[in-house]
């Protein structure tokens, strides 16, 4: 039984032009597990995560299929409903901490206030369950750091404060957004490490979007690989990067900069993304891949199951 | 040697506080001294705080040093007798930033913004826009397409690749790439790689690489400078730097790099805590409040680079011959 379950998810902004951002997008998570959704910028991946938080501003966006999580019916949720969604059942870590936290009010206070808002908890348990979840997130002195305001703790605290926000009402699922990209390398890597083991202790089923193939080889069970708000492969993590299948992700590897590559060419993919206003009829990567045959620019590919659960939008693969 | 620092320094105040008290000194460049050769590519690595920005626009003169000097070509950089002009010296040597949009004036077809810079320096309006559209060409942009736009109908790639064009445009002999890939997405930022060593080997230019990203960076590089909080922590060959690594603060972040292979993941974060802000440092190593070989010597004496082998000189007192420190020579 699936935790989450997305089919045939699209999103398009309206406005001058209709810009398709996410189309038929199918995803499917087990309660527990941790899926890598990697592409690159206006693939989609960010759209889809705040699909799925509810949180993309409604007059301006056209949301089409289903999103389920935990059997609920994500799209039709209304008020109150919502609100116990949104920080109860999921909760949303983002790249830049500063603009998930209000600058005026203390971290305790806030992580606070949610325990309040979704458990009901008096101020004094609130306040005892955000000092329990500072100590959580490996933050040094958190009773003094719960008087803290966000402007005062460096990038790595500020992040981690962030995750202890997110997973003070206990969640199923995390929706990870870039969380690490704007960090040092040293730094990042503790937050990898963090989230991990919050992960398995918790038992919650993440989904981390990244555009850096190396951070989802660190976190991810399974890895998505979005194209053109598509996912274009699936897999087990170790399949997907090892034995890549579609030829955008095979482009994908072969162009991340290795050191050892010294002295040689970069196997880069040449042109650049689509417009996402103006999608090709068909395979949305077949005007820049080197294997495009004639069918290829006639129909979406449709979706071809292999062995072990991955799924490939290729025409070549059998 | 094209290009010489020495002992080049800047502080700046952190304001003052009502009764005008000066609240504190980032020390963004401390002191530091390196030589780069003509054709060479020196990597710039380190993390945010490191002094790799300052470090680029004090060689610009975009901010003016404390104390040392640039020389370029053998001549001192705005010095008085004999030196190079400051007109002189920033046609020579140019700059291409991270942020492409920011770099670029809207206002102008980007064959203008590419002409400017030789007009300002007394190239004719013909020639100079002649020069712009084949360095149009030449950095991939078919110029009857591109060259009458503007800057926000190009991708950030594309953008880019306008940038490196317009650094190119006034011939200089020395390129400083200031993280110039790093906001390019990975398949975009292989093909701007690949430019730049086209460029590099067609125009004969020496390239100042400064990246946080260590894998681009060995690939891009000749030789290696690491900084550490406005002190270059070890600078050496490229292959000596990543494969017999002398400071524990490289060796941290070689180690603090994502593996790329799910069977082999990392389990240990090589260092605690965030780097510390370079406001007042304290005395002694810089690092060693993160180093977990720090010893008595390492509070009270800063390391003064040791000579290695082939010019690879590691500040720290575990290298040091007679240093003090227990651990010197040993093998790390």
């Amino acid at each position: 039984m699936s935790l989450v379950e997305v089919r045939d998810l699209s999103v398009i902004f309206t406005g001058d032009r209709a810009v398709h951002a996410v189309n038929g997008m199918n995803l499917d998570l087990a309660p527990g597990e941790v899926l890598g959704v990697l592409g690159e910028s206006g693939s989609g991946k960010s759209v889809t995560l705040r699909a799925m938080l509810r949180i993309l501003p409604p007059r301006r966006t056209r949301i089409s299929g289903s999103i389920r999580v935990a059997g609920r019916d994500v799209l039709a949720l209304e008020g109150k409903a919502l609100e116990d969604y949104r920080g109860g059942m999921v909760s949303m870590i983002f790249q830049e901490p500063m603009l998930a936290f209000d600058p005026v009010f203390t971290i305790g206070e806030q992580i606070a206030e949610s325990v309040a808002r979704h458990t009901g908890a008096d101020k004094a348990k609130a306040r005892a369950r955000a000092l329990q979840m500072l100590d959580h997130v490996r933050i040094p002195n958190a009773k003094r750091r719960l008087d803290s305001y966000p402007h005062e703790m460096s990038g790595g605290m500020r992040q981690r404060a962030m995750i202890a926000l997110a997973l003070a009402c206990g969640p199923k699922l995390l929706l990870a957004d870039e969380p690490t990209t704007a960090l040092d390398a040293t730094v990042q890597i503790q937050i990898l490490l963090l989230l991990r083991e919050l992960q398995r202790e918790l038992g919650m089923s993440v989904i981390f979007v990244t555009h850096d193939v190396g951070v989802a080889c660190e976190v991810a069970d399974r890895i998505a690989v979005m194209y053109a708000g598509r996912v274009v492969e699936s897999g087990a993590a170790r399949d997907v990067v090892k034995d890549p299948r579609h030829p955008y992700t095979a482009g994908l590897l072969a162009s991340i900069v290795r050191g050892e590559l010294r002295g040689t060419r970069i196997d880069a993919i040449p042109g650049s993304p689509p417009d996402l206003s103006a999608l090709p009829a068909g395979c949305s990567f077949a005007p820049r891949c080197r294997h495009a045959r004639a069918d290829c620019h006639a129909a979406p590919p449709a979706v071809r199951t292999l062995a072990g659960g991955r799924e490939v939008r290729c025409v070549l693969v059998a | 040697m094209i290009l010489q620092v020495k002992q080049l320094k800047k502080y700046f105040s952190t304001g003052k506080s009502f009764f005008g008290k000066s609240r504190g000194t980032v020390h963004a460049v401390d002191d530091i001294s390196f030589e780069v050769a003509a054709g060479e590519t020196l990597g710039i690595v380190g993390e945010s705080g490191c002094g790799k920005t300052t470090a680029a626009r004090l060689l610009m003169r975009l901010i003016e040093p404390d104390e040392g000097e640039v020389l370029l070509e053998g001549r001192r950089i705005g010095g008085a007798q004999g030196g190079m002009s400051l007109t002189e010296a920033r046609r020579r040597m140019q700059m291409v930033f991270q942020d492409s949009y920011a770099s670029l004036n809207p206002r102008l077809p980007i064959e203008a913004s590419i002409a400017f810079g030789p007009m300002v320096h007394g190239v004719a309006e013909r020639e100079a826009l002649k020069r712009s559209r084949d360095l149009l060409a030449r950095v991939g942009l078919e110029p009857s397409r591109f060259a009458a736009r503007y800057s926000h109908e190009l991708s950030g790639g594309q953008r880019q690749r306008v940038n490196i064009a317009r650094a190119l445009a006034l011939q200089p002999r020395v390129v400083i790439l200031d993280e110039a890939v790093s906001a390019l997405d990975k398949s975009v930022e292989a093909q701007v790689l690949n430019l730049l060593l086209d460029l590099k080997t067609e125009f004969g230019l020496t390239y100042l690489f400064i990246s946080h990203d260590l894998n681009v960076v060995r690939y891009m590089s000749d030789r290696v400078m690491v900084m550490y909080l406005g002190k270059i922590a070890e600078i050496g060959p490229v292959e000596s730097i990543y494969r017999e690594t002398g400071h524990p603060y490289t060796r941290a972040l070689l180690s603090a790099m994502p593996t790329l292979d799910p069977d082999r993941r990392t389990t240990e974060p090589p260092l605690a805590g965030d780097p510390p802000n370079p406001i007042d440092p304290p005395p002694g190593c810089r690092f060693r409040a993160r180093c977990a070989y720090a010893e008595s010597v390492c509070e009270r004496i800063d390391p003064a680079d040791a000579v290695g082998h082939s010019g690879h000189l590691i500040a720290c007192h575990m290298s040091i011959p007679r240093s003090g420190h227990t651990r010197q020579g040993l093998a790390q």
